[in-house]
């Protein structure tokens, strides 16, 4: 008899898991609030509203850095349209954040502010019902796990991979943004979405509704750890890293790579999709420029630089690549392409594995 | 400069016995504008030379009122005296001067022009010029208080195929534009005729400039595909070899500038070596030092070379500035050859074209007819077999991979000439080339040719039905659909190729 579902869940993750991940949920959902609500802004210990916007926008981008890391260091497929899932997600939810703004924008208008500014009289049909906060909930995931899987359908069905791949869902991506920035696909163009007031009739700006937000990022964070760890342990990840290693061996020995690959993708969209609904309320905007080509190699390099084929990696490149962009892009805005451009090119040649690698090696050592 | 009173004009036209009256040349004084106007297109109708002096010196603003005032111009009274002045250079001795009129007589023309425009017509001895004349008299005469003009008019600019006379004579085909039954039935039928030249030309349009597009492609995609073909990896980089090549023509240009003045017009021929070499010699360092380490890892090539292609990026900004940099077609470059009305060939896209033709047959002498060219199609075919029977595999990737680069740079010099030269040119041709090489197979000259000029007619057509945007997503989802029948390209290797 196969052991239940819950069991193989919780003995997916190994008991020093489950205890960081405690250590984790205390410091997320108990101090770092404490500190930002509680304590106040003169004393050494407040955590001001610019770390606790930049920390929940990290892990966001944590978020989509272990899902890229689920398709490629766990599949060996390189995405470079993680990008595209990301903002789809994010415009989703954007739209209903546009929608709460009611009235209280610029023209005073039910529509939000760019539609009336292109003199449209009536929502588009595929707005309908945005302004429901559980359908925005439900869009952002569905709509880039559709868009994954029609395509993913026809590009792994004539086993497209390897660069081809890479290079078709960059082109997917490019078209995308092109038709995002047009004002006419009612996607309000090069402004995108931006200038928020309320999330479900709450202040958008409220400290406590950062908060919350933060901690919503670290709780969909741990549970996309968990999740991902009972994936990449479970039969399914390991003909998944079959398929990795020998694609044609795992298709003689009667597995058809398709759905595996199908699944692992889709998941990996959805999990963008809603990383993005939880980023966009945190930055305050989406535009189109979050597709463009450059955004989504980025991820990869997260996922790179953390050390490929293990989960907590991913969480670590995101976070070192990110906090560097904010210290560059701050103190030496002219080097920071060069930094990125050389983590590019160094971690491929001197850290294949990425910084968890390193400290594999040096535990081993040890 | 002189300035000219016009009391010294009252003088000259009555001391040369001319028949321009001074009493005119007085209303250019008026007040009003309509008076103004009125004393121009009389002056212009003399003919006469002075009469040109006196408008050429209106215009300039050198004429002065007899008060001693300047004679204010607004830009109706402007428009008017530009086409009086075009008018009267039609009895200019010179053809050149006489042509360089008429054509600006094409667009514009008043009533008030007609008579002028006659005179003109009878005593031009050079046909071309006659033609274009005929035109412009036709559109004067268009809003002629007499039928039988207007209906010679329309039926005359049913000859001339252009935009202009398309808007011009679309308001006669409707009742609210003209009254006539007889008019506006020759309007509807010089219509017709219009618009189906117009369309003949807009097509020939639309296949020149997709063939121009596509021979960017190619010379984008030439080496890519070279590369690609024999290592496998895609360079990310790539676009950026493209503005190496093209800051190199900028470098030269500056360098023909400050050194060579009198032979600035062959700096794009300097160019084409310089660009080479550049863009080779920054290829081989990159094979050298980071491509080759990623042997066998295609994944991780493409990451790295793409951080290479933004560390050239940001180089270039810091060198060259983050704006655009300046780049002047030298003369025979510039200009172009009317075919037929409404189709002009610049002279740089067609020397664009003639170049990658040019290009393209270099490549294939080199793949085809040398030592070198056998070598990189053994590797491409089959690496370990080519190293086997004695091929220094390693020394080929290096070369090859200059070799690509290199074309890249000569890219890069056709590129200059026709778009922008900045630090993020080359980021939008990556995809683009990398298609080329998806639809036109590995390996494969032609493949990439037929693919290159094929992509590139096919979208300018979707452009102009459809719009750039969903001609760029239809040209996607049409590459998807096409790897989903022929994975291997429009032309396949034959052979047996087993996947590692």
């Amino acid at each position: 008899m196969r052991t239940p579902l819950t069991i193989r869940f919780l003995q997916a993750t190994p008991k020093s898991g489950w205890v960081a991940l405690v250590l984790c949920a205390v410091l997320a959902f108990v101090v770092m609030p404490l500190l930002h609500l509680a304590v106040p802004p003169e004393s050494p210990f407040h955590v001001s509203t610019y770390v606790i916007t930049l920390a929940g926008k990290i892990m966001c981008y944590a978020i989509v850095a272990v899902a890229m890391d689920l398709i490629w260091g766990y599949a060996g497929i390189l995405s470079l349209g993680h990008g595209l899932f990301f903002a789809l997600g994010g415009y989703a939810f954007g739209m209903y954040l546009m929608r709460q703004i009611g009235r209280d924008g610029s023209y005073q208008s039910d529509l939000p502010d760019f539609m009336v500014f292109l003199d449209w009289k009536e929502l588009p049909w595929y707005w309908t019902g945005s302004d429901s906060f559980l359908w925005a909930l439900f869009l952002a995931v569905a709509l880039p796990g559709l868009v994954a899987f029609i395509f993913g359908f026809f590009a792994f069905r004539s086993r497209i991979k390897g660069v081809y791949f890479s290079i078709i869902t960059q082109a997917l991506t490019f078209a995308a943004m092109l038709l995002f920035f047009r004002n006419e696909t009612g996607f309000g163009g090069n402004n995108g979405f931006t200038d928020f007031k309320r999330i479900l009739g709450y202040s958008i700006t409220s400290p406590e509704m950062r908060v919350i937000l933060f901690s919503l990022s670290a709780a969909l964070l741990m549970a996309t750890l968990l999740v991902g760890r009972y994936l990449v342990v479970s039969k399914f990840g390991r003909v998944l890293a079959a398929i990795r290693d020998a694609e044609s061996r795992t298709m003689f020995l009667g597995y058809n790579p398709l759905w595996y690959k199908l699944a692992i993708w889709t998941f990996s969209a959805m999990l963008c999709g809603l990383a993005g609904a939880l980023y966009v309320p945190q930055v305050g905007i989406i535009n189109p420029s979050e597709m463009s080509a450059a955004n989504s190699i980025e991820i990869a390099i997260w996922a790179a630089v953390g050390g490929r084929g293990t989960l907590i990696g991913p969480v670590i490149g995101a976070a070192i690549v990110n906090l560097s962009k904010s210290f560059f892009t701050q103190a030496f805005p002219d080097y920071w392409l060069f930094f990125l451009g050389a983590l590019f090119v160094g971690v491929t040649l001197w850290l294949p594995d990425g910084v968890a690698g390193l400290w594999r090696k040096w535990r081993n050592r040890a | 400069m002189s300035r000219f009173f016009i009391a010294f004009f009252c003088w000259l036209t009555f001391s040369a016995h001319a028949s321009i009256d001074p009493a005119l040349v007085k209303q250019l004084a008026a007040e009003e504008s309509d008076d103004k106007i009125a004393a121009i297109l009389k002056i212009a109708e003399t003919a006469e030379p002075e009469a040109l002096t006196i408008l050429q010196s209106l215009a300039d603003g050198t004429l002065i009122a007899p008060d001693g005032s300047e004679i204010m111009l607004n830009n109706r009274i402007r428009g008017v005296l530009a086409n009086a002045i075009a008018g009267l250079r039609l009895f200019d001795g010179d053809a050149k001067v006489r042509r360089a009129a008429a054509q600006e007589l094409q667009t514009n023309v008043s009533l008030e022009m007609a008579p002028l425009l006659g005179k003109a017509i009878a005593q031009e001895g050079n046909d071309k010029i006659k033609a274009l004349l005929v035109a412009a008299y036709a559109q004067a005469n268009l809003s002629s208080p007499d039928v039988a003009q207007r209906l010679a008019a329309v039926q005359v600019l049913g000859e001339y195929a252009s935009r202009n006379t398309r808007s011009l004579l679309l308001p006669l085909a409707k009742e609210e534009g003209e009254a006539d039954a007889a008019v506006r039935a020759a309007a509807i039928q010089s219509l017709k005729v219009v618009e189906s030249r117009l369309a003949v030309g807009e097509t020939l349009g639309r296949v020149f400039s997709g063939l121009s597009l596509g021979s960017i492609l190619l010379l984008a995609a030439l080496g890519l595909a070279i590369t690609y073909g024999v290592m496998g990896v895609i360079n990310m980089a790539h676009g950026e070899l493209l503005m190496v090549g093209a800051y190199a023509t900028y470098l030269v240009q500056s360098l023909f500038r400050s050194h060579f003045p009198a032979w600035i017009d062959a700096y794009v021929l300097a160019a084409l070596p310089v660009a080479f070499f550049a863009a080779a010699a920054v290829g081989i360092v990159l094979e050298r030092t980071v491509i080759r380490r990623l042997y066998g890892r295609p994944l991780e090539t493409l990451l790295a070379t793409w951080g290479l292609s933004l560390i050239l990026i940001q180089a270039a900004r810091v060198l060259f500035g983050a704006q655009n940099v300046e780049l002047a077609n030298p003369e025979w470059m510039s200009g172009g050859v009317e075919l037929m009305a409404g189709l002009v060939l610049p002279w740089n896209r067609i020397a664009i074209i003639g170049f990658s033709l040019f290009v393209l047959l270099l490549v294939w002498l080199l793949m085809n007819k040398t030592r070198l060219g056998m070598f990189v199609r053994a590797v491409t075919q089959n690496r370990p077999m080519a190293g086997c029977v004695g091929v220094h595999t390693a020394k080929i990737d290096t070369l090859a991979f200059g070799l690509g680069a290199g074309i890249a740079g000569l890219g890069g010099v056709a590129l200059s000439q026709i778009a922008n030269v900045g630090p993020d040119m080359g980021q939008g041709y990556i995809v683009d080339s990398f298609m080329v090489v998806v639809l036109g197979g590995v390996g494969q000259l032609a493949g990439a040719v037929w693919a290159a000029l094929g992509l590139g007619v096919f979208t300018k057509f979707l452009e102009g039905w459809a719009g750039a945007v969903i001609a760029k997503i239809v040209v996607l989802v049409f590459i998807i659909i096409f790897i989903q029948k022929r994975p291997q390209g429009l032309f396949a290797l034959k052979g047996r190729f087993v996947e590692s």
